[in-house]
C-alpha cells in the first residue's frame, strides 16, 4: 500500500501506538482508504474491524476459511479466503454483511489488488491463475494463465497499465493490460524459493509485494537460505526490483541475524522500505533502497504476519499470531510531561 | 556368536500353510506358462498380500482422515463427503474420497510416543521400543507368515524415495535376514540386476555354485546374523534377476502412467501394483515428507495432493484386477500432528489422538473406529494403540493374532498380548 502526500518521517521514531485484540491468530491486515478503520483477517474465518480512535471492534462473518487477502475499492472492502471465495462488504456500515460473493478460485485465494482507477479487481490463488473482475458488477473480465504453481501475490502498477503477479517459485510476471493474455515479461525473485531435497517439498514464495509510489521499484518479500524447510530454518529477504529494467536493485536483509520469513513489505512515499518478519519471534526492519542492510529495526512482541501503511503515511499496522493488531507511529513519541516540581518544605518554626 | 532365529522346525514354524490351512504356493505356480488365466487369477486371489503406505515424518490427521473445520484447531481446509455414507475427510483427498467405501478409518489412535524413531517402531512392530528386545516389522512378519519360499521376490519390499537400496536385516529381528526388508531406492530395481554381458550363463552358474559351496562350509562353524544376511542378499539378488521385468515401468501404457502421475510417488505406486500383481507378499511405499513444524498447510497441500491420486488409483486398480479383497492396505505414519497450530503455521508431533486408514483384505469398507473430541485434542471414544493395529492387520489377513513365534523353544507372542483386534473395522 502506498500513500500520498509523502510526509518526511524518521523511522527511528517508530513506537507502539495501540493494541487491538482478537481471540484468534491473525493473518493479514489493511487500513481502509478513509483511515478510520483497520481490518484484519483471522484464523477463525472472520474479519475483524477496529475503529482506530475508539477501538470499537466489529466482527464480519461470512467466510468459510482463513482470510489473508484484503483490498478496498472506494468504500467497499473486498476480502478473500482459503476456500476460494471473494466477498464484497460495505466497509463503514454499522454491521457489515456481504453484498456479493464470488466463487472465484479452485483452492486458496492468496491475494487481491484493486486497480488505481478502482474499476478492476485482481485475484490470484492456488489454481495457478490470476483473475480480473469488474468491481462494479463482480463479473469475471479475464483469466490470466501462465504460472505453473500457486500464485502468491498480485499488484497493480501505479500507472494502471500493468499488473504483476508472483508465485511460489519466485517467478514474477508483468502483464500489460492492453495484452493481458500473455505475460509481457518476467522478473526474477527466485531467490525466495527452494525445493528442499531433504524433505522433497517446495518452500518459499512471494509472501508480500508492493510498488513504490511512482512504480519504479517493486519489493518482494519472503524467505531465503532455507536449510530446513519443515522447521522454517531460513532468513527473511526483500528482493527489490527495478521495474523498468527488470534488474535486481537490491537484496534487503536484516543486519542482525533472524530466522524466519518476511511476511509483509511496504515502500513508504518518502522512499524507505519497511518489512516485517515472523519466525523466531517478530521484527520490523527499515531499509534504504541503496543499502542491503537495515538502518533501523524494532523487535516485535510476537510473530508478525503482514504489514500495512495508513493513508496518512505516519502509521503502520501489523497483525500478529497472538491475535493482536498493533499500530505503530513513525512520528516522535510524545514527550512525557515533566513531573511537577515538589513543593519546598515549609520552614520549620523557630522554637521560641 | 551364533544367532537364534525363530526355528524352522515343523512344530514351531508358523507358515502361511499352518495358518491358512494349506493354500497352494502362488510363486511356483504363477511361473507355469501353461496355467490357464482363470485359474491363475483364482490362485492370485487366494494369495494374501499387504500394501503399506508410509507417510514419512508424521502426516496430519486433521488434513487427512479426521478434519475439524470451523474449530480453533481445524486449519483452513474444508471437509468433503466420500463414497462411504456419513464419512467425511479432508478436501485435500478428493480421489481417495471416491474409494472410501473400500477403506476404513481408525480415528481413536493414541500411541503416546512423539519421537520419530520410537513412533516408527510402534507403527511397524505393534510394540514400544525395548532395550532388550527387537521386534520384527509387520513386513517381516507377513513375509514369514504369508510368503512362499519358492517366490523369487523378497518377502518384504520397501520402495523408498531415495537412499542406496539394499537389505535392512534389522527389520526382521529374530525372524532372521530371510525376512528382512529389501529397499528399492526411487523404485528402481537393485543395481546390477542384469548379468554382465561378458559373463556366459554357464560361467555365471558355476560362479554361483562355487559361492554357495564356500558359504555352506563357512556357515557350518560361523553362522551369525551377519553371515546369514550376506548369504541371503546374494540369494535375493539371484531371485530378483528372474523377475526383472516387474521393474520395467516402461512396459506400462502411457495412459496408465499418467493416471498414477509421473512424479516419484506416482511411479512408486505403479511399481507397487506391478510387484503385488507379480506375487510380492508385502510392499511398503514411503512418501516424504510430512514433518511440518513450519507451514503445515502449504506443505500438506503439496504432499497430500501428491499422495491422493496415485493412492486412489492404486486402490481402484487392485479392485479392478480382483486383488483388493486379498490385499490388506494400510496408510500410516510415526504419529499425527498437534491440533494446536503453532506460530509458524506449523503443527508439531502429536500421538495422543490421530488416525490411520486401512482397506482391502479383511477390512469392512466404509467403517470408522474411534472418535476424537470436537477439536481433535483427545480420543473421545474407541481408543486404541499400535498393538491393537498389529492384531487387526493379522486378523484381517486371516491369522490368529494370539499365536506365538518360537525362539529356542521359547514362545514369543506375535502381537502384543495385552491388545486385541479392532472389531469395528474388520469384515
Amino acid at each position: 500500500m502506498t500513500a500520498t502526500p509523502a510526509p518526511k518521517l524518521d523511522p527511528a521514531n517508530t513506537h507502539l501506538l495501540k493494541e487491538y485484540k482478537h481471540d484468534s491468530p491473525l493473518l493479514g491486515c489493511r487500513f481502509d482508504p478513509s483511515g478510520q478503520f483497520v481490518f484484519a483477517g483471522a484464523q477463525d474465518n472472520r474479519i475483524v474491524r477496529w475503529h482506530l480512535d475508539s477501538g470499537k471492534k466489529t466482527l464480519l462473518e461470512g467466510h468459510k476459511s482463513w482470510v489473508r487477502a484484503l483490498a478496498f475499492a472506494a468504500k467497499q472492502l473486498i476480502s478473500a479466503d482459503y476456500a476460494g471465495r471473494i466477498l464484497f462488504w460495505p466497509a463503514d456500515a454499522e454491521m457489515p454483511k456481504p453484498t456479493r460473493i464470488l466463487d472465484a478460485h479452485r483452492g486458496w485465494v492468496r491475494a487481491l489488488a484493486v486497480s488505481p482507477d478502482g474499476n478492476t479487481l485482481a485475484s490470484c490463488g492456488n489454481d495457478h491463475l490470476i483473475k480480473l473482475w469488474s468491481v462494479a458488477d463482480g463479473k469475471l473480465v479475464r483469466e490470466l494463465p501462465g504460472h505453473d504453481c500457486h500464485v502468491y501475490n498480485v499488484a497493480f502498477h501505479p500507472d494502471g497499465k500493468h499488473l504483476v503477479s508472483a508465485d511460489l517459485k519466485g517467478n514474477v510476471k508483468v502483464w500489460s493490460r492492453e495484452r493481458e493474455q500473455l505475460a509481457e515479461r518476467e522478473l526474477d525473485a527466485k531467490i525466495l524459493h527452494k525445493y528442499d531435497g531433504g524433505f522433497l517439498a517446495d518452500i518459499g514464495g512471494v509472501r508480500g509485494m508492493a510498488f513504490d509510489a511512482d512504480g519504479s521499484l517493486l519489493a518482494c518479500a519472503g524467505i531465503t537460505n532455507v536449510s530446513n524447510a519443515f522447521a522454517g530454518v531460513g532468513n527473511p529477504l526483500i528482493v527489490l526490483l527495478d521495474f523498468q529494467s527488470g534488474k535486481q536493485k537490491q537484496l534487503l536483509k536484516p543486519k542482525t541475524p533472524f530466522q524466519g520469513t518476511a511476511w509483509g513489505v511496504v515502500v513508504h512515499p518518502s522512499g524507505f522500505v519497511a518489512g516485517v518478519g515472523g519466525g523466531n519471534g517478530g521484527m520490523l526492519w527499515y531499509w534504504k533502497p541503496d543499502n542491503a542492510q537495515d538502518f533501523f529495526s524494532l523487535k516485535l512482541p510476537n510473530n508478525a504476519r503482514d504489514l500495512a501503511l495508513h493513508p496518512d503515511g505516519k502509521r503502520l499496522a501489523i497483525p500478529f499470531f497472538d491475535g493482536v493488531v498493533r499500530t505503530y507511529s513513525l512520528e516522535p513519541a510524545p514527550t512525557p510531561p515533566k513531573p511537577a516540581p515538589s513543593p519546598k518544605p515549609a520552614p520549620k518554626p523557630k522554637k521560641g | 556368536m551364533l544367532c537364534s532365529y525363530s526355528c524352522g522346525s515343523s512344530d514351531h514354524t508358523l507358515s502361511r500353510r499352518g495358518f491358512l490351512g494349506g493354500a497352494l504356493g502362488f510363486g511356483a505356480l504363477v511361473l507355469d506358462p501353461m496355467m490357464r488365466p482363470a485359474f491363475a487369477r483364482e490362485l492370485q486371489q487366494q494369495q494374501k498380500r499387504v500394501l503399506m503406505i508410509w507417510l514419512n515424518g508424521g502426516s496430519s490427521q486433521l488434513e487427512t482422515w479426521d478434519p475439524k473445520p470451523g474449530t480453533d484447531t481445524g486449519g483452513p481446509f474444508q471437509t468433503i463427503a466420500t463414497s462411504a455414507p456419513g464419512v467425511h475427510i479432508s478436501e485435500l483427498l478428493p480421489y481417495t474420497a471416491k474409494q472410501m467405501h473400500r477403506l476404513a478409518l481408525v480415528r481413536g489412535l493414541n500411541t503416546a510416543e512423539d519421537d520419530h524413531g520410537k513412533g516408527s517402531v510402534i507403527m511397524h512392530t505393534g510394540r514400544r521400543q525395548e532395550p532388550a528386545m527387537k521386534w520384527p516389522h509387520l513386513g517381516s512378519v507377513c513375509a514369514k507368515l504369508l510368503g512362499d519360499r519358492d517366490n523369487p521376490l523378497p518377502g518384504y519390499i520397501h520402495i523408498t524415495p531415495r537412499g542406496n537400496g539394499g537389505v535392512n536385516s534389522e527389520d526382521a529381528a529374530f525372524l532372521g535376514p530371510r525376512y528382512a526388508s529389501v529397499s528399492l531406492s526411487d523404485g528402481h530395481a537393485p543395481a546390477n540386476l542384469d548379468r554382465p554381458t561378458n559373463l556366459s550363463t554357464n560361467d555365471d552358474q558355476r560362479r554361483h555354485e562355487l559361492r554357495i559351496h564356500a558359504d555352506r562350509r563357512f556357515l557350518r562353524s560361523r553362522r551369525t546374523a551377519m553371515t546369514e544376511a550376506y548369504t541371503q542378499s546374494y540369494e535375493q539378488a539371484e531371485q530378483l534377476m528372474r523377475k526383472r521385468d516387474l521393474f520395467a515401468l516402461d512396459k506400462e501404457p502411457p495412459a496408465v502412467v499418467d493416471r498414477y502421475g509421473r512424479h516419484d510417488f506416482g511411479r512408486h505406486c505403479l511399481m507397487a501394483r506391478r510387484l503385488l500383481e507379480g506375487g510380492a507378499t508385502f510392499v511398503k511405499v514411503s512418501h516424504s515428507n510430512y514433518d511440518t513444524h513450519h507451514e503445515n498447510f502449504d506443505f500438506h497441500i503439496e504432499q497430500v495432493g501428491e499422495f491422493d491420486r496415485p493412492f486412489a488409483t492404486l486402490v481402484e486398480d487392485l479392485h479392478e484386477r480382483g486383488l483388493l479383497s486379498s490385499t490388506l492396505i494400510l496408510v500410516a505414519s510415526e504419529f499425527g500432528r498437534t491440533p494446536k497450530i503453532n506460530r509458524n503455521y506449523g503443527r508439531d508431533h502429536w500421538s495422543r489422538a490421530w488416525s490411520v486408514a486401512l482397506g482391502g483384505c479383511g477390512i469392512k469398507g466404509g467403517s470408522v473406529s474411534g472418535k476424537t473430541n470436537a477439536n481433535g485434542t483427545v480420543v473421545a471414544d474407541g481408543q486404541v494403540h499400535g498393538g491393537h493395529l498389529f492384531h487387526t492387520y493379522l486378523k484381517a489377513l486371516g491369522f490368529d493374532s494370539k499365536k506365538n513365534f518360537y525362539i529356542d523353544q521359547r514362545p514369543i507372542p506375535i502381537a502384543d498380548p495385552k491388545a486385541s483386534p479392532i472389531a469395528e473395522v474388520l469384515a
